[in-house]
């Protein structure tokens, strides 16, 4: 007789914790083919404000990490991803329908830029600042520095049906996180709506990693109901609307102005990792100072 | 008469040519807008100066046109290496005229001479100087090589620095290869046209540059306009605001600088001589009208008296008056509108409970001034602490600790600017890490360079201008979405076939 299954609850991950949503909701998971998978926690906009309110606590502490621990830490989620890869295989193949290859392709990929991004930390500074030959008798230098919060629609879909495109689950959601984190800046990440089981299960790898508590929160349900409490909340500082193209994201466009947070349109299917991705979520800093006539 | 009191020295307005009226500058001529045209004044006189043209939304159309013209046919298609020597002849007629542009902006915008002509002038020259260079380098510019322009750029710039925020927008566009239509503040559009017919003398291709000026709906026509790629705007926080909404959903490319309330942060082991100046230099450059003005001046508790002492003695050395005189120190507020809400600000200051000390010196009978004015006994929650005055009225607070400061600095949505004053270099540069604004002067303040990146954090706006950053926000990669770099992860393809041999 074989052994009946345990199945995992899967909840909230903010300020590194795992809540249920404090609304009690929740919505239901199904495999491409609609079977049953698991009720994933339905965030509300009070667990998105909490999530702020985490990202916000941990700003401070790491963006004020050293750039080579930051890198470090960042390698370290793909050390712990490595050593996982078959849970998130097959959590790929019965969220998304995907091929066996396709999602080890896609596992492998999301391991790979995580390790690529943290090779950044200590790099993009130098490639993105510089000293500034000004006239006159001043030390000047220019320094790249994290913008501050930053909210994220992860993309969204499963590749299944008519003009979905295929978003990755797991890969489409390093893609956006992990450029921002580079920097040092806190994140709040919406889920892929239809298929959040990789996310949630990475904020378990995330959650025995050394990434401290608050910098990462990810929250699982509608973006559609989301998405507007952050482009609107005055304490975020940007938002990457990667897949937020199914939504009115003019309208988010236009409630963010009221802050004048940054604003990354949206992009269809995974966006490809690069160097822009990180930069778009800084802020040039330049610092003057004289020099003595000697 | 004292020793402070000097002989009248004003610099004479002969070497202006002015004419009685000016028309828009569109494709390369003069010509008449069809909105109602205006007087522009001398805030220091109230006396016009001549009559400047309104451009309403069928100008600003035709401007565009002639702009996306000149991109197609001209500016786009000529080598990087002539698109700068257009630039460098600009730098060379602005220099060659710098005494009369200083001139004819002291009396059209009101600040002294002495600043428009050993400040603003020669930064502008500057600015064009440095972005002639660029023209033909832009592979180095940090967005990979054979960057393209973005097209037409729509560009709105204040009243503040008219000149110098006209050469911040025009010098790094056309060396990017972007064609402009750009529009001068209201109340100083002058040397704008002026600049139009300097461009007429470097032969600059009809369309390259073309000049609208009006008022706010103007703007508004310019920056809304379907054909524009790119929007520059340097204002208020509340235009940048309705210029952020009003791209949303749209292609076009922004950068918003906008306004400021900067802490100028004075520790015990200050150089207090040098900072006396600077923090004068910080909020009564150009009578405050400056977005990045040291306006909070935060002072350790143990000088604060001191400080303020010594601040009063030298206001009281300021000379208020004629801005043509180049003894001024202190010129004319530009419009009676700023002065108004200087006064309502500065009433609310008092209203609230701080102490107000005003410099006591004449005022003239016509015009529009403000003696310089410092607040004491102010709280972080006074408007007069919040609010961008855009004059020159200077907030005074006090702290105790390094941890305090960076608290009370940090503690407003602006993130434009900050100054530091302290003898020790350590903590000058902790306090700098700390301090969430774009532009950190460390025993030094209002100083800027065209090869010096300037611009804000959070609600002071995005984008920078200045140095290759400010080139970049001219310009997109070749490749769409990515900059150099991207070569080992960006396609899922490329990494997944060299690693399904790894995988079990």
């Amino acid at each position: 007789m074989s052994r009946l299954a345990i199945p995992k609850t899967y909840k909230l991950y903010i300020g590194g914790k795992f809540p249920r949503s404090e609304s009690g909701r929740v919505y239901e998971v199904t495999s491409a083919d609609g079977t049953f998978l698991a009720n994933a926690a339905k965030a509300s906009r009070k667990d998105a404000r909490d999530a702020v309110v985490a990202a916000r606590s941990a700003f401070s502490g790491w963006s004020g990490a050293t750039a080579y621990n930051r890198g470090q830490v960042l390698y370290r989620i793909a050390e712990l991803l490595e050593g996982r890869r078959a849970q998130f295989i097959a959590e790929i193949i019965e969220s998304e329908g995907a091929s066996p290859a396709d999602a080890m392709a896609q596992v492998d990929d999301a391991i790979d830029s995580w390790v690529w991004y943290a090779g950044w930390a200590d790099k993009y500074v130098q490639a993105t600042g510089g000293a500034n030959p000004v006239s006159g008798p001043y030390f000047n230098i220019s320094v790249p520095e994290p913008t501050g919060v930053v909210a994220i629609v992860a993309p969204q879909g499963t590749g299944q049906g008519t003009g979905q495109q295929a978003a990755g689950s797991l890969l489409g959601l390093v893609n956006v996180v992990a450029p921002a984190l580079v920097s040092g800046n806190t994140v709040v990440v919406i889920a892929n709506e239809a298929a959040p089981l990789a996310a949630i299960s990475l904020s378990e790898v995330l959650a025995t990693s050394d990434v401290p508590g608050g910098v990462i929160n990810i929250l699982t349900g509608s973006p559609a109901e989301m998405a507007p409490w952050l482009a609107s909340h005055a304490d975020v500082n940007a938002i990457d609307l990667a897949g937020a193209g199914a939504l009115d994201w003019v309208d988010l466009q236009i409630a963010a102005a009221e802050t004048l947070m940054r604003v990354l349109p949206p992009e269809p299917g995974v966006p490809a990792a690069s160097l822009d991705r990180i930069s778009f979520f800084t802020e040039t800093k330049t610092v003057w100072h004289t020099k003595g006539l000697i | 008469m004292s020793f402070l009191d000097y002989a009248p020295a004003p610099e004479s307005t002969s070497i202006l040519a002015l004419r009685s009226d000016y028309g828009l500058f569109i494709d390369g001529d003069f010509v008449d807008g069809s909105g109602t045209p205006f007087a522009s004044i001398s805030p220091a006189t109230e006396k016009q100066i001549t009559m400047i043209s309104t451009a309403d939304a069928s100008d600003v159309d035709r401007a565009v046109a002639a702009a996306r013209r000149a991109y197609d046919t001209t500016w786009s298609t000529m080598s990087g290496r002539d698109r700068g020597k257009y630039l460098f002849r600009i730098a060379r007629l602005v220099q060659e005229r710098a005494r009369e542009l200083a001139v004819a902006e002291s009396l059209d915008n009101g600040k002294p001479i002495k600043e428009s002509r050993d400040v603003d002038v020669p930064l502008v020259a500057a600015w064009f100087f440095y972005y002639a260079g660029w023209a033909d380098k832009l592979d180095y510019a940090g967005l990979g090589p054979n960057p393209r322009a973005l097209g037409v750029a729509a560009q709105v710039i204040p009243w503040n620095f008219p000149l110098l925020m006209l050469a911040w927008k025009i010098a790094p566009a056309l060396a990017a290869g972007n064609t402009v239509v750009l529009k001068p503040a209201e109340t100083t559009s002058l040397t704008a046209l002026l600049f139009a017919e300097i461009l007429q003398q470097a032969d600059l291709p009809a369309g390259v540059v073309n000049i609208v000026t009006g008022a706010g709906s103007t703007g508004e026509a310019l920056v809304n306009h379907p054909d524009v790629n790119k929007v520059a705007f340097t204002g208020s926080t509340a235009v940048g605001r309705a210029i952020a909404r009003s791209v949303a959903g749209t292609d076009k490319k922004v950068t918003l600088e906008l306004g400021g309330k900067a802490a100028n942060i004075v520790f015990d082991d200050a150089p207090i001589d040098q900072a006396i100046e600077g923090i004068v230099n910080g909020i009564f450059f150009n009578q405050g009208h400056v977005c990045c003005a040291g306006s909070r001046l935060l002072v350790q508790e143990n000088i604060h008296d001191e400080v303020v002492d010594r601040l009063k003695q030298r206001l009281s050395t300021l000379r208020l008056g004629d801005p043509l005189d180049k003894n001024t120190d202190i010129g004319a507020i530009n419009s009676r509108e700023q002065l108004d809400r200087i006064r309502e600000l500065s009433d609310i200051g008092e209203q609230e409970g701080a102490d107000r000390w005003t410099a006591n010196c004449a005022i003239p009978e016509n015009g529009f001034w403000f003696a310089p004015t410092i607040f004491t006994n102010v709280s972080t929650s006074h408007r007069i602490a919040r609010d961008e005055v855009f004059g020159p009225v200077l907030s005074v607070l006090t702290f105790r600790t390094p941890a305090e400061a960076i608290a009370k600095a940090n503690n407003t949505p602006y993130g434009l600017s900050a100054g530091i004053w302290s003898d020790k270099g350590s903590r000058v540069l902790a306090v700098a890490d700390k301090l969430r604004a774009g532009v950190i002067w460390a025993n030094t303040f209002n100083r800027f360079d065209p090869a010096s990146p300037f611009g804000g954090f959070k609600e002071s706006g995005y984008g920078r201008e200045g140095g290759r950053h400010g080139l970049a926000a001219y310009l997109s990669p070749t490749r769409t979405g990515s900059a150099s770099g991207t070569d080992s992860t960006s396609s899922p393809d490329s990494s997944s076939s060299a690693r399904k041999k790894a995988a079990k």
